[in-house]
Order: C-alpha cells, then sequence, then structure tokens
C-alpha cells in the first residue's frame, strides 16, 4: 500500500482513487490535478494521442471523484421533482437522465445525472459537492440524502469501439443498453452496474462498482481492450471532447449559484440555453417563481456556441458587436481548436441581441508569436453549440466501432 | 493654563499620539506636503502596535498581536515595506477540546473539508456558505471602511450623495441579500452561527472572534457584526494579508515612523500633551505636560474620543451637549493580554505533532456556552474562570521574537474586566488573572508552567495607564450598533471633524473603527486635507 | 358559501381565530366577502382567551393587559358595541421591592430623578409617535422594485426626519443600543431603572444588556400610541372578551366562525392556494386563504415544503421563535395581600423586577436552559377590578413569569412545579401568606403554550422582534406584506408586520392587502 494514503488530510489533501495503483504507472509524464478532493490524472502520454483514442478507439476514464449521492426513501421521488427542473416522475427505473436544478432565483446550482436505480432509490451525480443544498432541500421530505462517493468507483469507457471493448471482456449483455439505460452486470467476479452514458459526445458507456473490485475490473477492460486500441486518458483530452459535443463544464462556463459572491454573476437555465429542461407544467419545482418572471421578460444573455474565423483558440477572449471593438457583447468561457472537426470553436456568453443561430460577432484574441504578443479580431458565427455528434453514438445494438 | 514658552513656529498639524493611526494621519498628510509634529507621550512610538524587549532578548507584541485588518491600500501608499514591513501568513489555527480532541484550520480547501469533516461532514460544506455570505457582506461592506460615513440627517450634498450612492448599493443586492445584511448587522454570533453549523466545536472556533475586545457575549445581538470585522483582512485578493508582523506589531509602527520620517515629518517622544489649546473657537495648537506650548493650525488626535475631550481639552471649549454624549461614548474594556517567554515549545497533545494549526491562533474554548459563560463573569465584575483566550508563538515562524530554540507566546484574553467587584487591581489581583489564564493553558499543554521564565500580565487598567486607551478598550470604543458608521463616535460627528475647528479625530474611535486598520488614520487625513482645498496623494 | 361539485367554497377562508385572524375576517366580511374562519380549539381567542383553569376561576390565558390594540380597529369595527367594554384603564405599574416601599411608576415615583424622567418620558413619546405610523402601516417591500414601496419608504423617511435634526440623530444611535446603557445614561435609581428595564425585554428573548432592547421598548411604546394612549388596560371578562367582540364584528358582517376544526393543510393546485384541507379530510374551497398561524405553522405545516423554495424554507426554519415567557395563574380564597400597596395599586400591574442586575441574571440563567429562583415577573390581579372572574371574595392572579426556557434543563416535568415554587416564594416575599390563600396553581411553560396555542416555540410574539425578523424582513424575505409565495395565501398573524402583542394590526393590513387584490 502506498504510505501516503494513511497520511493525515492535513500533509496529503488530496484523496487517491480506487484505481490510482493502476494509473499511476501508467502516468508517463507525471501531471495531475486536483479533482473534487482527488488526485487524478490530467495526461497520461500526451494529450493528442488521448484525444484522437476518444473519437477513434476506446478509452477508460477515472470518474470516481465524480461525487455521487444516494437519494431513498418514501418522499425520495417528490423529493427530487422538487429539486430538479425536469420532470422526474417520467424517469423509469434503470433509466438515466440528464438534469439541472436552481436556486429559489432561478439561478443555476449544478447540472448532473440523475440514476433510477429502484422506485425509491436514485442516484445523483454531481461535479461538486453541494450536501449543504441538497439537505436543505430535503426539510420536509422524508428522504435520506447522503454523499456516496467513496463508496462507488467508477469508470467511462467512451469511444467508437467502447463496445466492442465489453464484449471482448465479457460482457455482451451489456449491447442491448440504450443510451441512458442502466443495466446490473458480472464483469469477472465482480458485479458492476452499467450506463449508456458519458461526457464525450461519442458512444460510451460508464461502469459503476465497488472499490475493492476497482483494480480487478479496471485489469480485465484493459486486456480485453489491447486490441482495441483502448487506453487510459485524463482530463485534459476529455475537456476537448465535451467541448466538441457542446457540453457545460461547471465552474468555467457557468459558475454555481452557490458560489457566487457578486450580484449578478449567477446565470439562469435561459441564457444558458438549458430552458428545455424546464418543465413548468410539472408542479412546483425550486426557483419555479422566478423563472417563471424570466421566461416572460426573456434573458438578456445567452451561452451560445461559436465558429471563430482562424486556428488560434479564443481562450478568455472578450467579444464585440464589431471589428472596432466597441460595443463589449460578452466573453468566452471555454475555446478549443477542434482535431476533428477542424473548426476554431468556443462556448461564449454573448448579449441576447447577437445570440440568435447565424449573427455574426468579434472575437479580441492574443497572438504568442515566439513571445511577440498581437492581439486579432477575429470574425465568428453563432453557431449550434453541439459540435460533433457522430450517429454511432446512439446505435443500439452498437457497431464494432 | 498658561503658556510658559511663547512658540517659536506654528506646525501645519500636529498629531497627539503616535499610535499607527496617529501615524498613519500623519504620514498622509506629510505626503502631501505639510509640516506634521508627532507627539507621543511614551518613550517609544506604536502605542498599541509595539514591540517591546522586556525579559532578555524577548520581542514581545506587547498588545495587539496579529495584522490581520492594515488596509493594502495604505500599506502601498506609505510603501512601508520600503520601511520594513513585512508580513507573514499564519500556517492555521484551532481549538483543543476538553476531551483531548481538537478542530484545526488548514489552508488548503481540501484538508479543511476533511477536517471540519471529521466533526461534521455537513458543517465542511456548510462552511463553503458561510464563506460565502461572510464574502458577500465584505464586498458590501469594503468600500465603506475607506469613506467618510455620511450623516443620515443632513442635507448638504455630499452627504445625500453619499447616501444615495450606500442606498443604491444596499438596493441592488436585492431583498434577499438585504436580509442578510441585516442579518449580519444585528445578529448574534450564536444564532448566525446556529443557521450554518451543527457541530458544537465548529460553532465555537468561528464565533471566537465575535466577541474579541467586544463588551457583548456571543449570543448578544451585533456580534454578528463583530465577526465580520475580523474578517475584513480577509476581502482582498491579495496574498497574505492576514499573518504576524515580522518582528512583532512595532514593526508596523517602526515603518510607519520610517515612512513619515522620509516625508520630512518629526516625532518627539516623551512629551506628553497636556491639552489642546481652543482660541475663539479655534485650535491653536497643544501645550506639553510640562508647559511648553506648541502652536499648530491644526491637531489630530490619536487618542479615543473620551480621552481626546474629557482629559485632553477645557470642557468650556466644548458645547455641553457635545460633552453628554462623549461621556456616554460606551468604551468598557473587556480584553486582558499576557506575553509569556518560553524555555522551549510547549507541546499540545489534542494537536497531531505534524501538524502546522500550532503556527496559527490556537484556542481552548469548545463550546459557545462556555465563551457566554466567560461574559456572565465579566458582566458581574470578574475575569472569566474559564477565559477564551487567543494564543500565539510567533517565534515558530519569526527567528527575530525569540532566542533560538526559546518561544515567545501571545495571550490574547476575552474577558477581563476594568473595574473589578472585589475592589481595585493591584499585584495579588493581577497574579491571580495571569495564574487563571496560565492554568487554562496549562490544562491543555503538560508542562508548560515549568517551561515561563517570564509573565507580563496585562489588565485593561493597566492597558489604560500605559497605552492611554480608556478602560482598556483595545477598540478605543466599543463596535454596538449605536458606535457605528455615522454614530462613530458622536452622532453628527462621525466625519473625523470636531466641535472645534481644526481639531480633529484620528483614532480608532473614529470610523470604521479599531483593530489595526488604518483606515481611521487614512480617512481623517483625508477629511484635513479636503479642508484645506488639497488632495491627498495616491 | 356556495357549493360547487360537493365542495362548499368561501371568497376568504381564515385559518384561526385569534384575534388577528378575527380582526381579519370582520374587515373582509365587512366589505362584502363571504368569510369562514376556521379555528381548530373548542373556543375562539389563540392567546387572546379567557381560561377557566379551575372551577370558578378565570383568567386571561395569555396576554393579561391591553396597552396596543388598535384604536382604528376598535372604533372601525365597533367592538364596544359587540360587548368590549373596560373594566379598568391607565392602570399604574408599580415595582415591588425588597426591604423598600414599592415604587410606582410615574413622574411622581422617580422622586429625585422626576426630572430626568419626564425628559426621558417626553423624548420617547416622541419617538414612538414618529414610529407609531410605521408600525400601523404595511411595510415597504425592499429591492422589488416597486414604485409604491419606494414612495412608502419615501414617507418613512421623511416622516423620521420631521423629529428634527437633534432628536433623528439620538433615534439612529438609541435604535440599536441596549436597553441597560441606555437606561444608565438618563436615570442613576436602580429600581426605576430595573422598572422600565423590564417593559424592554417583555416577551423578548433578550436581557437588558441585549443590544436590540431598545427598539422593542421602542416597539411597545408604539403601540400604545396605536392604542389611543389608553395606558394599560384590562377588558371586562378578561382577554378572551377582545375576541368575543371581534367575533361579534365578524359574524355581524356576515362571516362564519367555526371552531373545533383543525385545518390539515393549505389546498394548493396549479400553484395557487384554492381553500384549504381539513384535519378529516374534508375539504373547502376559497378565493383566497388567510392564515393566522404563526409562520413555521403556516408555510412548513399547512403548505408544506414541495410548495415553496429551499432557500425559502431554510430561512422559514431560521425563523427564531422559541418563547421565552411563562405563565402563572392562582386561584385564591382571598385579597392577596402585597405589602404597601393600596388599592389602586392592586388594581395595577406590579412588577418584581428590582433591577437591571437582577433581570440579567434571570436572563443568564434561562440561557443554560435553566431558570432563576429569583424569577421576574409581571403580575396582575384581575379579580380585584373584575368581579365576574372569581367567586364572590375570591381572586385570580395572572403572572407573566420572563426566562422560563423553551427547554429546560431535566425536562419541565421535573422542573415546573420547581419553577412553581420559585415564583410563588418570590411573590409571597411580598405578599405574606400568599401560599397559604392558594386554591389552584397552573404554570404554562412555553412548551404548554406550543401546546395549548399551537403556537411553534410557544413564542407570545410568534416569533423573536429583532432587527433581522422586523418590519420590512418580517418574518422572512419572500412572506413580507402578508403574502406568501403561494398565490392566494396570506398571512396575518403575529409572525407578520408588526408582531405581537393585542393589536391587531396584522389582521387589518392582511385584510386590506387583500382587498387590494395585488396578490
Amino acid at each position: 500500500m502506498d504510505d501516503s494514503v494513511s497520511a493525515p488530510h492535513f500533509l496529503k489533501p488530496l484523496l487517491r482513487t480506487p484505481f490510482h495503483r493502476r494509473a499511476r504507472p501508467l502516468c508517463q509524464v507525471e501531471e495531475f490535478i486536483a479533482w473534487a478532493g482527488y488526485s487524478t490524472v490530467d495526461v497520461f502520454t500526451t494529450m493528442e494521442q488521448e484525444y484522437f483514442a476518444i473519437r477513434n478507439a476506446a478509452t477508460l476514464y477515472d470518474l470516481t471523484p465524480m461525487v455521487k449521492y444516494r437519494i431513498a426513501g418514501p418522499d425520495a421521488l417528490d423529493y427530487l421533482n422538487r429539486l430538479i427542473t425536469r420532470d422526474v416522475t417520467k424517469l423509469k427505473v434503470g433509466r438515466v437522465a440528464y438534469c439541472i436544478w436552481c436556486d429559489d432565483a432561478g439561478l443555476l446550482i449544478d447540472d448532473g445525472t440523475l440514476f433510477r436505480l429502484s422506485e425509491r432509490e436514485f442516484r445523483l451525480c454531481t461535479a461538486m459537492r453541494q450536501i449543504d443544498w441538497l439537505a436543505a432541500a430535503a426539510i420536509g421530505f422524508d428522504v435520506v440524502v447522503e454523499e456516496v462517493t467513496e463508496q462507488v468507483a467508477a469508470l467511462a469507457l467512451q469511444g467508437p469501439t467502447s463496445a466492442s471493448v465489453l464484449r471482448a471482456a465479457g460482457l455482451d449483455a451489456a449491447m442491448r443498453l440504450k443510451p441512458f439505460e442502466i443495466g446490473h452486470f458480472e464483469a469477472g467476479a465482480a458485479p458492476v452496474m452499467i450506463s449508456r452514458t458519458g461526457y464525450t459526445g461519442d458512444l460510451g458507456y460508464e461502469l459503476w462498482m465497488n472499490p475493492a473490485d476497482a483494480e480487478a475490473v479496471w485489469d480485465l477492460l484493459m486486456t480485453a481492450g489491447r486490441t482495441w486500441g483502448l487506453r487510459p486518458i485524463g482530463s485534459r483530452a476529455l475537456n476537448v471532447a465535451r467541448l466538441e459535443a457542446g457540453f457545460l463544464s461547471p465552474n468555467v462556463d457557468f459558475l454555481s449559484a452557490l458560489h457566487t459572491i457578486r450580484v449578478g454573476t449567477g446565470r439562469n437555465p435561459f441564457e444558458l440555453g438549458l430552458d428545455w429542461l424546464l418543465d413548468f407544467g410539472k408542479g412546483h419545482f425550486n426557483g419555479r417563481r422566478a423563472l417563471e418572471q424570466v421566461r416572460r421578460a426573456g434573458p438578456s444573455v445567452r451561452l451560445v456556441g461559436l465558429d471563430i474565423d482562424g486556428n488560434k483558440p479564443a481562450h478568455d477572449a472578450l467579444i464585440y458587436a464589431g471589428a472596432s471593438a466597441r460595443r463589449r457583447l460578452g466573453a468566452v468561457t471555454s475555446a478549443v481548436w477542434s482535431p476533428t472537426c477542424k473548426r476554431n470553436i468556443a462556448l461564449a456568453i454573448v448579449d441576447a441581441s447577437h445570440a440568435a443561430l447565424g449573427s455574426t460577432v468579434w472575437v479580441e484574441i492574443y497572438l504568442n508569436r515566439e513571445l511577440v504578443w498581437e492581439r486579432r479580431m477575429a470574425r465568428a458565427r453563432v453557431v449550434d453549440r453541439v459540435f460533433f455528434a457522430p450517429e454511432r453514438r446512439r446505435a443500439t445494438p452498437p457497431a464494432d466501432f | 493654563m498658561s503658556a510658559r514658552t511663547a512658540p517659536r513656529r506654528e506646525h501645519d498639524a500636529i498629531i497627539v499620539g503616535a499610535g499607527h493611526n496617529g501615524l498613519v494621519a500623519a504620514c498622509y498628510l506629510a505626503r502631501a506636503g505639510l509640516d506634521v509634529l508627532v507627539l507621543e507621550r511614551n518613550p517609544f512610538v506604536g502605542g498599541a502596535a509595539v514591540s517591546r524587549r522586556l525579559y532578555g532578548e524577548f520581542t514581545y507584541s506587547n498588545c495587539s498581536y496579529v495584522c490581520s485588518l492594515l488596509r493594502p491600500e495604505i500599506i502601498r501608499a506609505l510603501e512601508l515595506p520600503k520601511f520594513g514591513l513585512q508580513i507573514i501568513p499564519y500556517e492555521g489555527g484551532c481549538t483543543m477540546m476538553r476531551d483531548g480532541g481538537h478542530l484545526a484550520l488548514y489552508d488548503n480547501h481540501d484538508a479543511l473539508r476533511r477536517e471540519i469533516g471529521r466533526h461534521s461532514k455537513r458543517d465542511a460544506e456548510a462552511y463553503e456558505r458561510y464563506s460565502r455570505d461572510v464574502m458577500r457582506q465584505c464586498k458590501f461592506i469594503k468600500p465603506m471602511l475607506m469613506r467618510e460615513p455620511p450623516d443620515p440627517t443632513s442635507f448638504k450634498p455630499r452627504d445625500i450623495a453619499e447616501l444615495l450612492f450606500l442606498a443604491r448599493r444596499f438596493h441592488g443586492l436585492g431583498e434577499r441579500r438585504m436580509a442578510d445584511t441585516l442579518r449580519f448587522w444585528t445578529m448574534s454570533a450564536a444564532d448566525f452561527l446556529d443557521e450554518y453549523f451543527e457541530s458544537e466545536i465548529v460553532k465555537a472556533h468561528f464565533a471566537g472572534s465575535s466577541i474579541i475586545g467586544t463588551a457583548l457575549g456571543p449570543r448578544s445581538p451585533g456580534t454578528a457584526y463583530v465577526l465580520l470585522h475580523h474578517y475584513m483582512g480577509d476581502i482582498d485578493d491579495t496574498v497574505g494579508a492576514w499573518g504576524f508582523a515580522r518582528g512583532g506589531m512595532g514593526a508596523i509602527s517602526n515603518a510607519l515612523a520610517a515612512s513619515f520620517g522620509a516625508s520630512g515629518g518629526r516625532i518627539r517622544a516623551d512629551a506628553p500633551v497636556a491639552r489642546i489649546l481652543v482660541k475663539g473657537g479655534r485650535t491653536r495648537g497643544v501645550v506639553l505636560e510640562d508647559g511648553e506650548e506648541l502652536a499648530a493650525r491644526l491637531v489630530l488626535s490619536n487618542l479615543d474620543v473620551r480621552r481626546t475631550f474629557l482629559r485632553t481639552m477645557d470642557p468650556q471649549d466644548l458645547p455641553p451637549d457635545f460633552l453628554r454624549q462623549v461621556r456616554n461614548f460606551k468604551i468598557r474594556g473587556s480584553s486582558g493580554k499576557l506575553n509569556i517567554a518560553l524555555d522551549g515549545l510547549p507541546r499540545f497533545p489534542a494537536i497531531p505533532p505534524e501538524s502546522p494549526c500550532t503556527r496559527g491562533d490556537m484556542h481552548v474554548t469548545d463550546t459557545i456556552e462556555m465563551m457566554e459563560r466567560a461574559y456572565d463573569d465579566w458582566k458581574d465584575g470578574r475575569w472569566s474562570r474559564a477565559p477564551y483566550i487567543d494564543m500565539l508563538i510567533p517565534s515558530q515562524i519569526d527567528p527575530t521574537m525569540a532566542p533560538n530554540g526559546k518561544h515567545y507566546m501571545s495571550v490574547f484574553v476575552q474577558y477581563c474586566p476594568y473595574e473589578l467587584a472585589e475592589g481595585p487591581w493591584n499585584d495579588t489581583r493581577r497574579r491571580a488573572f495571569g495564574d487563571t489564564v496560565i492554568e487554562t493553558i496549562a490544562r491543555h499543554s503538560p508542562g508548560f508552567k515549568d517551561l515561563i521564565l517570564h509573565a507580563e500580565i496585562r489588565t485593561p487598567w493597566d492597558i489604560e495607564n500605559e497605552v492611554g486607551l480608556t478602560e482598556g478598550n483595545i477598540f478605543q470604543g466599543e463596535l454596538t450598533m449605536d458606535q457605528l458608521l455615522f454614530n462613530r463616535p458622536i452622532p453628527g460627528y462621525a466625519q473625523y471633524r470636531t466641535p472645534v475647528a481644526g481639531v480633529y479625530l484620528c483614532g480608532s474611535s473614529a470610523h470604521p473603527g479599531g483593530g489595526v486598520m488604518g483606515a481611521p488614520g487614512a480617512n481623517a487625513a483625508r477629511a484635513v486635507l479636503r479642508d484645506l482645498g488639497r488632495k491627498a496623494a495616491a | 358559501m356556495s357549493a360547487a361539485g360537493g365542495v362548499p367554497r368561501y371568497d376568504c377562508i381564515v385559518i384561526g381565530a385569534g384575534h388577528n385572524g378575527l380582526a381579519c375576517a370582520a374587515l373582509l366580511a365587512r366589505a362584502g366577502r363571504g368569510v369562514l374562519v376556521l379555528e381548530a380549539a373548542e373556543r375562539i381567542g389563540g392567546a387572546a382567551a379567557t381560561r377557566e383553569f379551575f372551577p370558578g376561576y378565570r383568567v386571561s390565558a395569555g396576554a393579561h393587559l391591553l396597552h396596543s390594540l388598535s384604536a382604528d380597529l376598535r372604533r372601525d369595527l365597533r367592538l364596544d358595541s359587540h360587548g368590549l367594554a373596560a373594566a379598568a384603564t391607565h392602570m399604574p405599574t408599580t415595582s415591588l421591592l425588597q426591604g423598600l416601599a414599592p415604587l410606582r411608576i410615574d413622574a411622581q415615583g422617580a422622586g429625585a430623578e422626576a426630572g430626568a424622567y419626564a425628559d426621558y418620558e417626553a423624548r420617547m413619546r416622541r419617538f414612538a409617535g414618529a414610529l407609531a405610523p410605521a408600525l400601523e402601516r404595511t411595510p415597504p417591500r425592499l429591492g422589488a422594485g416597486r414604485l409604491s414601496d419606494r414612495i412608502e419608504l419615501l414617507r418613512l423617511g421623511l416622516r423620521l426626519r420631521r423629529l428634527g435634526r437633534r432628536d433623528l440623530r439620538e433615534l439612529l444611535r438609541i435604535g440599536g443600543m441596549n436597553a441597560f446603557d441606555w437606561l444608565n445614561e438618563n436615570f442613576g435609581s436602580e429600581p426605576l431603572k430595573g422598572a422600565l428595564a423590564f417593559d424592554a425585554v417583555l416577551g423578548t428573548n433578550f436581557g437588558p444588556r441585549s443590544p436590540g432592547t431598545v427598539l422593542t421598548l421602542l416597539y411597545r411604546l408604539a403601540g400604545q400610541r396605536i392604542a389611543g394612549d389608553a395606558g394599560l388596560w384590562q377588558p371586562v371578562g378578561g382577554m378572551g372578551a377582545v375576541c368575543a367582540a371581534l367575533a361579534g364584528a365578524a359574524s355581524a358582517a356576515g362571516a362564519v366562525v367555526r371552531t373545533a376544526t383543525p385545518v390539515e393543510r393549505v389546498w394548493i393546485e396549479g400553484d395557487r392556494a384554492v381553500g384549504v384541507v381539513l384535519a378529516d379530510g374534508a375539504r373547502i374551497g376559497a378565493g383566497t386563504v388567510i392564515s393566522s398561524a404563526d409562520p413555521k405553522t403556516t408555510l412548513l405545516r399547512l403548505v408544506g415544503a414541495r410548495h415553496l423554495d429551499t432557500d425559502f424554507v431554510r430561512r422559514t426554519t431560521h425563523f427564531r421563535a422559541r418563547g421565552l415567557a411563562a405563565k402563572l395563574h392562582l386561584a385564591l380564597d382571598g385579597v392577596p395581600r402585597f405589602a404597601g400597596l393600596d388599592a389602586d395599586g392592586l388594581g395595577g400591574r406590579l412588577l418584581i423586577a428590582p433591577s437591571m442586575r437582577y433581570i440579567e441574571h434571570a436572563y443568564d440563567h434561562a440561557k443554560y436552559g435553566e431558570f432563576s429562583r429569583e424569577p421576574v415577573l409581571e403580575i396582575t390581579v384581575p379579580s380585584v377590578n373584575d368581579g365576574t372572574l372569581a367567586p364572590p371574595g375570591k381572586h385570580v392572579l395572572s403572572a407573566i413569569l420572563q426566562y422560563a426556557p423553551y427547554a429546560a434543563g431535566g425536562g419541565w416535568d421535573l422542573q415546573r412545579p420547581r419553577l412553581l415554587k420559585s415564583a410563588i416564594d418570590s411573590m409571597a416575599r411580598f405578599a405574606p401568606g400568599l401560599e397559604s390563600q392558594i386554591v389552584a396553581a397552573e404554570l404554562l411553560t412555553p412548551p404548554d403554550l406550543e401546546r395549548e396555542l399551537r403556537i411553534t416555540g410557544g413564542h407570545w410574539h410568534h416569533g423573536d422582534l429583532a432587527f433581522d425578523q422586523f418590519f420590512f424582513v418580517r418574518p422572512v424575505p419572500g412572506a413580507t406584506q402578508y403574502r406568501s409565495p403561494v398565490a392566494g395565501l396570506f398571512l396575518c398573524g403575529a409572525g407578520s408586520h408588526p408582531g405581537g402583542g393585542v393589536m391587531g394590526i396584522a389582521g387589518r393590513n392582511a385584510a386590506r392587502e387583500v382587498l387590494q387584490g395585488r396578490g
């Protein structure tokens, strides 16, 4: 056992995941990041190799630090229906839903995935810890809300050959899973729950297991995936894939309303283009009365996808109405050169007046040319923020690759 | 008071008292080109921000002991780092519990979450809501610190503009945050913390700063504000704002004095001021206790409002109603201080040996009830039998404070009354008070008493006598609603000006109040310069 | 009333037949609304009721004196023609002092400090006068950006400015102060300060040294202004007579009052209150539901968290509403013999609050779930003024015991007899032989009041009167101006502005808001 595991928290604040002993030796460049209290790999070999494995073969990503809550009890459904903006009564047992929840002012707290494990038991997976809010939301409900992050190890198996890897690992039964469906299987001797979900916008699965089985499952998949191009990936490559898929990243594309200090920095679902997740007809949910008002007035800013001229990613760039940079419209929240689409893409918050698809805006980019800095105003078009969505992600049963 | 010698020359301004606020004001005025003289009663400068050697090679921060609130804009404008000021951050903090457990605070976010989580997982995350709400309030209050509070009864354009500024800020918060602001300004720390935390030790740890220097208990309404007041140092995103001044708190005063000197200012120590002279409703200088008269167009008093007007001015020179209000100004002392020279580093069995949390502030009060009971003692004219103490061993971090291998410990004690019910303070009672404190520490540190080489024991009575703070109140006046903002120190005189033309207050009796913040001094200097039609240096 | 699909329907349903609920109902009915009042208890009155605690002996169950009943309300609803009459008015206050003659609190009683007392009295009256209109009106809702709210705020500001600079400065200073410092600034006499401080802490969770107690004192004085300066007075038949008169006015206007009908929850459909569901499952429809229950009961129990937002619920749970006062009732077989009191004095209000320090010590005990052996008491012998309350020649004594903690260490079953004994001993020191006169005794602790009166925490004012629970934020942001987050549901109890005391203002203002139809 690694001696640092037993080191006290004030000397080693970050936890290790159950996959750490497998992942660490494979991490060639020693690049780790802190994620929700855990130390995880940012890059194993190179970001490019890992990214192309997502789009071309299969990848294994340690998802354990994803914060997981067990929500169970007679009022679990009512509780969630009040917490979450979607109609949870429509979520069948064995299904997963992408969902969001808001504070009283209708500002987004977080997004996540909700698993319905049984009639009265759910699992909510979120980016950040928030038991303070979830517990406050439980006042008046007969429900147990507990964090189970440390009790559940998780791996994301993503990429066009991911189904093939599962089959090679003896998990043929998982081929029946439709997108957002959950199944329970045996991986070798280990019971695993598999959901057909992911954060890459590609074909993929997420595997949930007992931490004691974590290494065995890792080994099983890595062995099975040898001929299918499977490789472990870190967070940096995943971030490129999620941006191509148009997924939001908390604390990057929006700041949780639980963490804003200044007035006006929170974002509501209309602004973030998540209003399709609001169900005003289902009865009360948190923030509904405030959101009714927003719905009537309309949002003043919108999160949009941008397709930017040139190939320099527009990190932290300000956005203007014209090349003269006189009227500010907003700012880029995430930007990357999309290796698959060969487009210079970004997510950005812009004034609602320029949020319609096809609008033209100007992005202020700083270029570092051998330490000589230049400022460039690049033209950009407002586009659908789902930049890459291959059909293979939906096919059931999935194709071989 | 008759003049023995005719004034030789008229200074632009005389500052009475070389405390940190007096020096800050002096620096700003000197930098604006004024001829400024600072007069100090003691042979050393600094007031309550001093480093002194009373025993061997040990340096004590005799009174104030932490540099948490000093405004960064002042440090920068007066170039204090150039004049020797270095601030070294704490590495943690802790409360030791009677059952042998402890709660530590760590800088690292994850370490802190796990640490609080040992006591309550819920509290570990509620702490984020707590920090957020505190920061929201600090952001709201921050611009008010370095401004003159407007007079809400005035129709002057400046006051009305300032009131509108505040009203707009307040209005911009929206209903919920407005209500939160009201909660902060008026609630008791105990009720306030109850809205966040479930664990008694977590509440007790955070409640500590709500009572420091006050005549209130943690259950008294208004203490949530005091809590906030102590967080003001955290508002600026600048690194290292909270910590030890290298060389003790005197390093701040010395840097200020050096900055002042570099701008051509002069300080006279051992020069106690007897009276601020007034003629025709306007000051013309001061007279020292030895009768020497010093002429000045302006006099800025760094003394507290009671001492300034009741002991350093002729009542005839002041309106009776104003004097009545000065007499009613609440300035009860409630804090004591022990400075201890130690032969070695004390052991605290409750704390894991490698934990850095002892290199910060350490406490032994593990429930709010303990704090409240400590307050009950004070109300009855006793020092607390189980006092709240805030102890630090700066020599662990700052090598200049004690000989190598030896240590200096600063112990702030809440509550200790200015007047004892049993009779006046004397050596016996002072020693008994010191023993109470030492016993309190020794309960958590076996062998502590054997390490003690020397101890300086300071009661509010001592603080008044040496530093000149009336009743030993460390904030130059209690931080209660009736004495904050436009009420501080006296309604209608909250803008550093006084009924006597040319006399200004520049000490902590004025807005925004106590702590080694420097804001009253800087604001007073700005008021002076505006009255002179000049602009302050940036 | 109408009935559609078998469900009876009214324009308005008022939950709770306390004085605020009845006042609200009477005004709504008078404006032509069909009103049904539903009371859970067997009798009307809530905390303003008359209670027969022993056969033949009756007392006011909660509040036992009137000082702030709205004079406008009394006139508008013609309560006097519905049977409200005074058994005594301008009742004097006398402070009982160990080893000293009792101190009568007025300019004469202030003795050597008569001048200071007169100045103090006059100034406090000016302050109270400036604040009284704010107490009477619906507070503005800040931050909502409505013009009417801004105008209301401006009116308030101008009214305060009319005090003049000197008084305004003083008011802004003392508004946040504690009674201890304020009274020390004004007086030297400990007995006088103790007696005056008593009014600052009665019904609060504070001691004299707690900041905010000048506010509670001003609140009480402003309430007296609203009452048209009738001073302290005692209605014939006890406090129940107020509610009987209000019920009479309501009934005369066509309102229906139904007792022994507990409401289980507010019936909500499509985010709108459309009626109530009774404990037996029956539904009654209504265009508007107005609850005079305390905010926690209304919002958390009758509405329920699922219809509300999380932070709002959290704030509601944080509404501080733990009572700190107990009520003591004694049936006596003769008139109690308080030493040094004349008949006039005995017919008034007696205090055991000899000094601020005495009060503070009693408070100190309560902070830790204990009670003082030297309790703070407000005593009346109402049968002296009103023969209907006790059999001929017999008497009842009614006392409010300040500083009885909600959660007593060891539990109230253990502590109740001890506290009762302390209280009786304490009074017997001034009224020799009192113990032997006692026919029956009853002590209602905060948990008893919670159970009997269905007020969460047993708090007389439904919630602490403190800055963060006062005026435009009472009870909590999101439920101010007598509205709730649920359309069609209003609040009209003491948990709303202006708070407790038998004023009727919350009920009246809520009725006005309903009638203005901005809900």
